[in-house]
């Protein structure tokens, strides 16, 4: 069975939480990258506030940040969204072939039941 | 939260496979994801009560999780947390939800696998933001598939 890093993926979870975060994620996905200005502009709040919000994505390496001059350029890192729609997959895999053996399993007792009370 | 969801359409009554998924005799049928053995299946369907089973694949290898009932409704809904106290490799807790809707020629079960986040308050956005990340987990799966090429 395959390995998840666990405390990872729950970063990853919890800092898409917020919908700040999804809107600046989304925003980033859009558009590949922005500086820190541009993504504090649509928001009614203010910058050290928008700020905060991109630490969160940072320490669940869900963006990357690099200085350009006086502007920080923010950038989308796709890795921990691959992770968790592996874990997705994974578990897809893992349910299907169980569930088809449930439905067998029940079709057997459906069966005998009506074998027993026609 | 993001969660995955399985629809199946058996030809048996509610009652046949809700008894199926909370039945140790049932389990053992069918838990095991190939045809290694069921070792252990403890049910215990109440809410509050708990579940263990442990399986042995053709491998060797053996795993096992445990939980909790957190919604039994006969012969309509079951809902259990989810985690693997053994070679799953997945520590995180999570909800199953298996839901049974009787149609003509028997049942369709909808299975939904959430994963749960350990923040709280994660727990307290759930509903709301569910719609919102499925769609952008669409739109990372088109980036980065589109990286690729």
């Amino acid at each position: 069975m395959a390995k998840y890093e666990g405390g990872r993926l729950d970063r990853t979870f919890a800092a898409l939480v917020d919908p700040t975060r999804r809107a600046i994620l989304a925003r980033l996905a859009s558009q590949g990258s922005a500086s820190t200005s541009e993504l504090a502009n649509p928001f009614a709040i203010k910058l050290p506030a928008v700020m905060k919000h991109l630490d969160v994505l940072g320490e669940a390496g869900l963006i990357t940040r690099r200085k350009k001059g006086r502007t920080v350029m923010v950038s989308l890192s796709l890795e921990p969204m691959r992770e968790a729609l592996e874990w997705l997959r994974h578990y897809e895999r893992f349910w299907s072939g169980r569930l088809d053996r449930l439905a067998a399993y029940a079709e057997r007792r459906e069966a005998e039941a009506q074998k027993e009370h026609p | 939260m993001t969660s995955l969801t399985l629809v199946r359409r058996i030809a048996a009554r509610p009652s046949i496979v809700f008894d199926a998924l909370t039945t140790a005799d049932g389990i053992m049928c069918w838990w095991g994801p190939d045809a290694g053995p069921v070792l252990v299946a403890e049910t215990d369907p109440r809410v509050g009560g708990r579940y263990r089973v442990r399986f042995r694949m053709l491998d060797g290898t053996e795993h096992e999780s445990a939980g909790e009932y957190l919604e039994v409704d006969r012969p309509r809904s079951l809902v259990l947390s989810w985690r693997w106290l053994k070679g799953g490799g997945d520590p995180g807790e999570s909800r199953l939800e298996f839901r049974l809707r009787p149609i003509p020629e028997g049942t369709e079960l909808t299975l939904t696998h959430a994963r749960l986040a350990t923040d709280d308050a994660a727990r307290g956005h759930q509903q709301g933001w569910a719609g919102a990340l499925d769609k952008l987990e669409r739109h990372f799966l088109l980036v980065s598939e589109g990286a690729h090429q």
